[in-house]
């Protein structure tokens, strides 16, 4: 009771803080150097208040106060603790609780980083960021209060779904809002550096660390939030094209054309205008996508509990962050003279143009493909579905030229290059690729013709960035960021094309004889655990090649609330992840048992971590040239 | 390069997007397909639920006026909830009722005749659904009233309650 | 250029043989494509529900019989409307999913063309 008043009240305080941010900005304009202690702490404060009740709340979780209304609904006596501290963020209000969190001590820091930025930049980047922390809190507060309580006190909680039980979820939104509001401050700031005319090559260095972080952690969000996928639905892939992973890659693919494009600024100041632009659209990508999560119009595996007057206020507030944008920007930029100078064709600026117009298309067709639909509700009343093959067939085409270009890119400078330096040993590493990929599309089977080009494609830029890699000295960060790319698509490609799979219905004691192998279901166990039930199947595994597996999956049968669900065992060599899974035949002995062979799994979670690496050496040798 | 028209068109543009999602805020996000009515009854072979005979839809849909087409299973609660309903259709000598009996267990499914009583003239088993996909159903129990041209012109999704029946006793009449 | 001819004439050499796709392959490459009614965001593939399952015996059922690809995906449309894919065919609902992505794409290239100097 008393820790629920005191995270109620905090959020208040915070509140009142974020008022008083305004009016001493205000007032005290004139006097800059008094006003930028008092805002300094200020935004201690109202950091700290909100810390407090973020603390309060997972106080809360951990000893199961089911006075609490989102920990009775979505809590358990039974849950182990780690899974009730993640409790705290697993839900609606929680997690927006987490989002102000990371608002208020991301400005924090952002005035802490930036004191050799010009005052009126960094005051006004503050007060920029209170109109997007005001929101939350008025959010929190009117729609979605996590410190409303029951009474009677109920006994028991209702549990947590326990599909969301998994470590990688536990730790997948708060990587991901770490993410989104980073993108907050990118937006702020340069808000803030349109109005004071600072957009600049200083101004670039200061705000790529945010870009950065942003990037960053999108990444390593996106990518946990696939392996969650991967290991916990039981489906056997990790992208499915869901509106609410496409909700997290496209403030990512925003932000990736903003990473290279900043660069750009910060050589030559050219292409303002396009950086202010792309840094409002991915914060504004970011709170669209927790509209669209969180509004419940999207039809997705992810259920979330929904509200319409969430969604109202969450789109109101939208629209007001884009039209106050956009009139800053409009009545605030100032034309460039630069600007007007043209690029030289062979240079790398090009190329991170091409960048940017590839990131844009794959942008224009994740953002169309998820909202689509919506709109064509509204308007004639005819509902469809977008899915895997649409994006397929619009995103892999346009890979190749993609990936043939970024592999020229690498080898480019800034200003000019010239013709005579992509030599002979290029060309020599185009045709490898090219006989290789056709050696595996051979011991593949031969799929098509399509394939086998997007393969070579992938491997010349492979290739290239490993060759790259040994080349230059300057900047591992980039070489590393790139080569994890570039394995990273390569994964995905031989992932897609060479995995295979059987699927057969099974009971104990049989033997299950195809093509490749054999399949033998030898025994079954099962166990009763702190909150579930386990069910163990035995598979004997063996192929062709006389190679032998063991494969355990599971069934878990929840109480709190009873729900099934199938864990399925996956076995991970360098080569490939043996994966099987077993699910129930209704009113029978029998289980259905899907087994498939996935070449190189483990290279696409490599690769993407060694891409945010690329991108964490990048931040830390910003950081450290100050 | 800042043209006067751009701020103003993007202004409507967004004003546009912000009407249609907050318009879409009200439509529901479950799917159910839209009823396509006057098609031809599709045509499909089962056994026969007592005697195990093959039976082909074309020999069982011929002479009457109009046919219910009733697909339930034991296992299923709301199909419990409208045999009633069913079964006072069933004094009605102008119709038949035919049963499709949906992925169910035999035994159960003889029981939960012998509780509640039959209202089928013919039972046809569909033992792996695939029947009622052919009809183009998703779950059961589900309801098709079909005439003498072997159309279907009248779909009912869920349990029938006072308000399907009212619409039946109409087409009968 | 010659460099292009010669990726074209290596690509049919290595690319003569097409395997046909087998049974319970095209089954599951039909079933990703389609989506569940009741188990609303998933596809029928990864699906276990009662209506997957039965989808998937009928798309058996209707390779055996002979059908193409083509003629399942639309004898389920007919039965369950165009939600049921996952990929929408281009007509006058669709055009414009379809073509502003790569309208768009057009637009970004022709800007970038413009921003560029070919000359030194």
């Amino acid at each position: 009771m008393l820790t629920n008043q005191i995270g109620y009240y905090s959020i208040i305080l915070g509140l009142i803080f974020s008022v008083l941010i305004f009016i001493t900005s205000l007032k005290d304009l004139k006097n800059i150097k008094i006003l930028n202690k008092k805002i300094f702490f200020l935004s201690f404060f109202q950091f700290f208040f909100v810390l407090l009740s973020f603390i309060a709340l997972i106080f809360l979780f951990i000893s199961s106060d089911f006075g609490n209304e989102i920990v009775f609904s979505n809590s358990h006596s039974t849950k182990p603790i780690f899974y009730k501290i993640a409790g705290a963020w697993g839900n609606h209000e929680g997690s927006l609780l987490l989002w102000l969190l990371v608002l208020t001590l991301f400005i924090f820091l952002f005035l802490l980083n930036s004191k050799n930025q010009p005052i009126k930049y960094r005051i006004l980047t503050l007060v920029y960021q209170q109109i997007i922390i005001i929101g939350f809190f008025l959010f929190i507060l009117l729609t979605s209060s996590p410190f409303n309580y029951l009474y009677p006190i109920p006994t028991e909680g209702l549990g947590l779904n326990p599909i969301l039980q998994d470590p990688a979820l536990a730790i997948h939104p708060p990587i991901l809002y770490l993410g989104y509001v980073g993108s907050s401050i990118v937006f702020s700031a340069s808000l803030a550096a349109t109005t004071q005319n600072y957009i600049s090559k200083a101004w670039a260095k200061n705000i790529k660390i945010w870009i950065l972080i942003s990037w960053i952690f999108l990444t390593i969000g996106i990518l946990v939030g696939s392996i969650w996928a991967y290991y916990e639905l039981g489906w056997g892939g990790f992208w499915f094209w869901d509106p609410v992973e496409n909700v997290s890659l496209m403030p990512w693919l925003c932000l990736t054309a903003l990473l290279h494009c900043v660069l750009v600024l910060e050589k030559k100041s050219l292409l303002s205008s396009w950086i202010i632009i792309l840094s409002i659209s991915t914060f504004i990508l970011s709170v669209s996508g927790t509209f669209l999560v969180r509004s419940g119009v999207l039809n997705s595996v992810h259920t979330f509990a929904n509200d319409p007057s969430r969604g109202i206020f969450i789109l109101v507030f939208l629209f007001i962050l884009i039209l106050f944008s956009l009139i800053i920007f409009f009545f605030f930029k100032k034309e460039n003279k630069d600007e007007k100078i043209k690029i030289f064709w062979l240079s790398k600026d090009t190329f991170i143009l091409i960048n940017n117009w590839f990131m844009m298309y794959f942008l224009s067709v994740v953002l169309i493909g998820t909202i689509y639909p919506i709109f064509l509700e509204v308007l004639s009343n005819d509902k469809i579905s977008i899915g895997p093959p649409f994006y397929h067939k619009l995103i892999i085409p346009v890979l190749i030229p993609f990936l043939i270009l970024m592999s020229f890119s690498q080898s480019l400078s800034w200003f000019k290059s010239k013709i005579d330096k992509i030599n002979v040993k290029l060309i020599l590493v185009f045709i490898i690729s090219i006989i290789l990929s056709f050696s595996i599309a051979k011991i593949a089977g031969s799929k098509n013709l399509y394939n086998s080009i997007l393969v070579s494609a992938s491997l010349y830029l492979f290739l290239v960035s490993i060759k790259d890699f040994f080349n230059r000295y300057k900047s591992y960060a980039q070489s590393i960021s790139h080569f994890g790319f570039s394995l990273l698509i390569l994964s995905i490609l031989l992932n897609g094309i060479l995995s295979t799979e059987v699927t057969a219905n099974l009971k104990v004691g049989e033997k299950f004889i195809y093509k490749e192998g054999s399949i033998e279901f030898s025994s079954i166990k099962s166990y009763q655990k702190n909150n579930f039930k386990s069910i163990v199947g035995l598979f004997k595994i063996e192929d062709k090649k006389k190679n032998y597996v063991e494969l355990e999956p599971e069934l878990r049968i929840y109480n709190q609330p009873i729900t099934i669900t199938s864990e399925a065992d996956i076995k991970t060599t360098i080569y490939s992840d043996k994966f099987l899974v077993m699910n129930k035949v209704k009113g029978d002995d029998y289980f259905n048992v899907r087994y498939q062979v996935k070449p190189f799994m483990i290279w696409i979670w490599i690769s993407t971590f060694l891409l945010a690496f690329g991108g964490s050496l990048s931040l830390f040798r910003r950081i450290n040239e100050k | 390069m800042k043209n006067k028209f751009i701020l103003p068109s993007l202004i409507i543009f967004f004003t546009f997007c912000f009407i249609i999602f907050y318009n879409s805020l009200e439509n529901s996000n479950s799917y159910i397909p839209k009823d396509d009515f006057d098609t031809k009854l599709p045509i499909f072979n089962s056994k026969d639920f007592f005697s195990k005979k093959e039976i082909s839809s074309q020999d069982l849909f011929v002479d009457n006026d109009y046919y219910i087409l009733n697909i339930w299973a034991s296992w299923c609660a709301p199909c419990r909830k409208e045999h009633p309903e069913l079964m006072k259709l069933s004094k009605n000598s102008s119709i038949k009722i035919i049963g499709i009996n949906y992925k169910d267990n035999l035994k159960n499914a003889k029981k939960f005749l012998n509780d509640l009583g039959n209202p089928y003239s013919t039972i046809l088993i569909d033992d792996d659904g695939t029947i009622s996909i052919e009809l183009g159903a998703y779950g059961v129990p589900e309801t098709f009233i079909i005439n003498k041209q072997n159309k279907i012109i009248q779909k009912f999704r869920g349990a029938l309650n006072t308000e399907s029946i009212e619409k039946i006793n109409l087409i009968l009449k | 250029m010659k460099f292009l001819k010669f990726l074209i004439i290596l690509v049919f050499i290595f690319n003569t043989a097409y395997s046909n796709e087998n049974r319970s392959e095209l089954i599951n490459k039909i079933s990703k494509n389609i989506r569940c009614l009741i188990c609303q965001g998933q596809s029928v593939y990864d699906s276990n529900s009662d209506f997957a399952l039965s989808v998937k015996l009928v798309i058996g059922k209707k390779i055996d019989q002979g059908d193409s690809e083509k003629e399942i995906y639309e004898f389920l449309e007919k039965k369950y409307g165009e939600w049921i894919t996952y990929d929408p065919a281009f007509n006058k609902k669709t055009f414009i999913l379809w073509t502003l992505p790569i309208l768009l794409f057009l637009i970004g290239g022709a800007i970038i063309f413009r921003k560029v100097n070919v000359q030194k």
